[in-house]
């Protein structure tokens, strides 16, 4: 029960994390470059998770070739977001190439 | 007319009802997150569970797929913890109008805090700053948020249990298509451009090392590469407002 063992863990710490400060009140503050820091937080988190994910989709080397659904798709979906800032439709867009171009290789 | 009396109900249904555009955009990301549980080897009820009991949207995609490539407990406990930090700056943002409240409403709306709360509610306590019944919107944005998140949560589990051949097609990339989405926008400015791009490099270096530490390493270049950048950044404004000021 390791899984859920994880789940619970991470119920308490987002809990604490979010609620503390309410109930802590105004003896805690943020020094300026903790919320400079914090700002960079997101972007950091989830390029670092899909850049791998992208370049080699097998865990394995570096996959830098047209044949790479997911390297296609996400350039794709990329160059869409850029352009028109839409998040529903970058999402479908990518998937659609993603599925359409693992079909097209198999 | 009694619609101009403010009540708790009246509060409670304003807030809901200006967070209904959040609500349709939590909707695909909760759809999502219930499919992909079954491709990180979780049984249905678990990823129910993580959404019911952790309710963040973010941490909760990240550890599936933390969870899908066998990484530690305690690694992916630390990335929760960093994801969610800045849920901190939302309450401390809000509390000057929930400080009065009793301690069961603060831990109750702490708990609902989410990114799309926080802007519905502080937009509207920018608006109505001595509303003395405005927690009750703040109940009705969280929970509404929280009712919506679980009810997509579980029909993506469904769904997933429907077409469990979708695991072998690589549904993951929705994970990449969702995060590109998020990114993207955030892009345009300079910082953040080149914390991103120490970040993916470091992750994409390091991504054989044990319980994904490169991750957190990356996380770590990634931030300080975004705080120095944007410290000489303004100090090139500076200088340029020197410069004008001169001129």
């Amino acid at each position: 029960m390791n899984i859920t063992l994880t789940i619970l863990g991470m119920a308490v710490i987002t809990f604490l994390v979010k609620a503390l400060i309410f109930i802590l009140g105004d003896r805690v503050a943020f020094s300026g470059n903790l919320k400079k820091a914090l700002e960079f937080v997101p972007v950091t988190v989830l390029t670092a998770i899909i850049v791998p994910m992208i370049l080699s989709p097998h865990g394995k080397e570096l996959e830098l070739t047209w044949r790479n659904p997911q390297l296609v798709a996400a350039t794709v979906a990329a160059l869409l977001c850029a352009v028109s800032r839409h998040q529903l439709a970058t999402i479908i867009v990518g998937l659609t190439v993603f599925f359409s171009w693992q079909y097209m290789l198999s | 007319m009694p619609t101009a009396t403010p009540t708790r109900l009246n509060h409670f249904t304003a807030g809901v009802r200006d967070t209904v555009p959040m609500l349709i955009g939590a909707a695909p990301f909760g759809m999502i997150f219930g499919t992909l549980v079954a491709t990180a080897q979780m049984q249905a009820w678990q990823g129910q569970l993580m959404s019911l009991a952790v309710f963040a949207g973010s941490s909760q995609f990240i550890a599936t797929g933390l969870i899908a490539s066998h990484t530690g407990m305690l690694v992916i406990w630390l990335a929760t913890f960093i994801v969610n930090l800045r849920h901190m700056l939302y309450a401390a943002a809000l509390m000057p109008h929930v400080r009065h409240l009793p301690r069961r409403w603060r831990w109750g709306l702490g708990f609902l805090l989410t990114d799309e709360t926080f802007a519905v509610v502080d937009r509207y306590y920018r608006q109505h700053p001595q509303d003395a019944l405005g927690h009750w919107y703040f109940l009705g944005s969280g929970l509404s948020m929280y009712v919506n998140w679980q009810t997509w949560t579980l029909i993506g589990l469904m769904f997933g249990a429907i077409f469990p051949q979708l695991q072998t097609l690589g549904l993951d990339f929705a994970m990449v298509a969702t995060f590109i989405a998020i990114v993207v926008p955030q892009l345009f400015k300079r910082p953040h451009l080149l914390a991103a791009i120490v970040a993916g490099s470091t992750a994409y270096a390091l991504q054989h090392l044990p319980y994904k530490l490169g991750l957190l390493v990356a996380i770590a270049f990634g931030v300080a590469t975004g705080m120095l950048v944007s410290r000489f950044t303004r100090q090139d404004n500076k200088q340029e407002q020197i410069t004008a000021e001169q001129a």
